[in-house]
């Protein structure tokens, strides 16, 4: 009987851990709630991507009114997919959180913190897993909302600056998409996603579905800090208590790239987005100047939390490369690289955690002769930074491999070259901390600090470890980002 | 505002009135214009309309920030505690059908406890907003001292 109920179990069991905290109030119960119920969606996540992967799309009906009328949740392998990557990443943070939050949020704000995880992770897997257009508009609130008072909750003043920076950029992407929705509702008469597909065709292809279009794009896009719309990211990564830059910089942007690939590809349609205009060749453009702009500020900053900010927005770019191809190959590298990424750059900021926590600060002249004084953590960051380069042996080889593969089956030879360069300044830019952490003496005025505390460096290491097992096995990553590739690309039939 | 004795007399009349008003558009919100939001919405400006003119530590007194606290977190459980409810009861999630013998009378009850979770959090969180706002420089002026 409960298997039916997976959809919607998922999303509910956050939304009730969020206000059970706010009614405990005390910071240790809180966070056992926090952490029960993150497992919690994990165990539920994983059964729904076995069910949706073997039996196809899941549509369970809110209230039991039949949709297209009531509220759909629709779960096919592609959203099932990134809910367990949302939700794997939640389990690797919950149990970082207890030391993490008790050195960087003050106590009597603890609870509210786990309630605005909690709230923020439902609205992530509510995005992911519903198929109605505002319903998804209201998630993308809840879970912007309670990102910005993550943020906010950040040690340094700046914090409180960074979230409203991000709350102007995320209202005016959310403004935007609820715009283009409203264009397509007058169009089609519907806010059902599957519907809304089935009747979008038979429109032909007038201006206020090119206008809805670009409404969602730009919208979508501001979420996810393509560039040039990033520049709310690298402040709100720099300033949020470490273990939210970890959340944020695994989900918060995977979740809108894939409401990108479910518009473009399952709503609107290759025909209409690629094929009758210049979509595939401004996203690709843009791609290859997130390569490599952001790369270059990446190499420049003197704070290691914002350099690996910088190198998310870089990141970002081979995922929407990966989209911009438009084909199913181009599109598993997308979701591969999603996948492995959200990895590296959750465990690599969880392990920087640790580090901020002994060293009390993220400025990169600190992390000097880190290399003796924190040897496991500083390796682990290393290891995270092969990564993020795409040295084989490494989750990032990977999806990289992947990407230049479906670039050559377009005949894209030179997309080949751009990934290679692009590595290139990741290398540098890594290599900028492995020369201060390993080659320079430690200052002799510097408390003697030793590793991060176990409750830490656990969950870091687990996930540094991950990021390695799926470089050397790809098996379950890449056939379940095939499987999501082929369901986006299929559609909802 | 001390010793405005007509304000005062006249805010201790209004007052249980709005509150009467409040529950009126509450339970009449299923035949016509009204329900949860609008409820709240009435119940909290009551108290606000009180802190007007009683200072706000008496409106403290009155409606604790604890109890505003709780009562935020109690309206969203009790709404998705309806739709947990429709799923035991072997429906789905906020299935009202289910919950009671006739499908109409099961979609009434349904309603009434949802909208009833609404006002309750909908009303918290105007007072707390007003709390905020209210008490800022008093409290920033308590933790100088």
């Amino acid at each position: 009987m409960l298997n039916s109920h997976l959809p919607i179990l998922l999303v509910v069991v956050p939304l009730l851990a969020a206000p059970l905290i706010v009614l405990l109030r005390r910071s240790l119960p809180s966070w056992i709630v926090a952490t029960a119920a993150s497992v919690a969606t994990l165990a539920i996540a994983l059964p729904l991507l076995q069910q949706a992967v073997s039996e196809g799309v899941i549509s369970y009906a809110i209230g039991n009114w039949p949709p297209p009328l009531g509220i759909e949740y629709r779960v096919d392998a592609a959203n099932a997919f990134v809910a367990v990557i949302v939700s794997l990443i939640g389990v690797f943070v919950m149990p970082y959180c207890r030391r993490g939050v008790a050195a960087e949020v003050r106590s009597e704000e603890h609870y509210l913190f786990y309630a605005m995880m909690m709230l923020c992770l439902s609205g992530l897997l509510g995005i992911l897993l519903t198929g109605d257009a505002f319903n998804l508009f209201v998630f993308l609130e809840i879970s912007s909302l309670a990102t910005y008072v993550l943020i906010a909750m950040g040690r340094d003043r700046r914090a409180l600056v960074a979230s409203y920076q991000y709350l102007l950029m995320g209202t005016i992407g959310a403004t935007l998409y609820v715009i283009g929705i409203g264009l397509l509702y007058l169009q089609t008469g519907t806010l059902n996603l599957a519907d809304m597909a089935a009747r979008l065709p038979a429109m032909g292809d007038p201006r206020a579905t090119l206008a809805a279009l670009a409404f969602i794009t730009v919208g979508i896009s501001l979420k996810i800090a393509l560039f040039p719309l990033h520049l709310w990211l690298p402040n709100a990564y720099a300033y949020s208590p470490s273990a939210v830059s970890a959340f944020l910089a695994a989900t918060a942007t995977k979740v809108s790239i894939y409401v990108l690939m479910r518009y473009f590809f399952t709503i609107f349609g290759e025909t209409v987005v690629f094929d009758a205009r210049y979509t595939g060749v401004i996203l690709l453009a843009l791609s290859l100047a997130a390569m490599f702009v952001p790369a270059v500020v990446a190499i420049f900053q003197t704070d290691l939390k914002r350099l690996l900010a910088y190198s998310s927005v870089s990141q970002i770019g081979y995922i929407t490369l990966g989209i911009s191809l438009h084909s199913v190959g181009g599109l598993t590298a997308a979701l591969a690289h999603l996948f492995n990424h959200a990895l590296t750059k959750g465990g690599m900021f969880l392990v920087l955690g640790g580090i901020v926590l002994r060293l009390g600060g993220s400025a990169l002249d600190r992390m000097a002769g880190l290399g003796r004084t924190m040897p496991i953590a500083a390796f682990a960051f290393v290891i995270g930074g092969l990564s993020l380069i795409g040295i084989p042996g490494t989750a990032g080889f990977v999806s990289k491999w992947y990407l230049v593969t479906a670039a050559m089956a377009e005949g894209q030879w030179w997309l080949a070259g751009a990934v290679m360069l692009s590595s290139l300044l990741a290398v540098i830019y890594v290599w900028r901390f492995v020369e201060i952490a390993y080659f320079r003496e430690p200052p002799d005025d510097h408390p003697p600090s030793g590793e991060a505390p176990l409750s830490l460096l656990v969950p870091a290491l687990l996930m540094i470890a991950a990021c390695v097992w799926f470089g050397l096995d790809a098996s379950w990553s890449g056939s379940m980002a095939r499987a999501a590739a082929e369901a986006l690309a299929g559609g909802w039939k | 505002m001390k010793l405005d004795i007509i304000l005062r007399v006249l805010a201790k009349l209004l007052i249980p009135f709005a509150v009467m008003f409040a529950s009126y558009v509450q339970f009449h919100g299923d035949f016509g214009p009204g329900g949860g939001f609008q409820a709240g919405v009435i119940i909290a400006a009551a108290v606000i309309f009180y802190a007007l003119i009683y200072g706000l530590p008496s409106a403290r007194q009155v409606v604790p920030d604890a109890l505003v606290e709780a009562m935020i977190a109690v309206g969203v459980l009790l709404y998705a505690g309806v739709g947990i409810a429709g799923l035991l009861l072997g429906g789905n999630y906020l299935d009202y059908f289910v919950l009671a013998h006739d499908p109409v009378h099961g979609q009434h009850r349904g309603i009434f406890w949802v909208e009833a979770g609404v006002a309750i959090t909908v009303s918290a969180v105007m007072l707390k907003i007003f709390y905020v706002f209210a008490g800022r420089r008093r409290d920033a002026s308590e933790e100088a001292s």
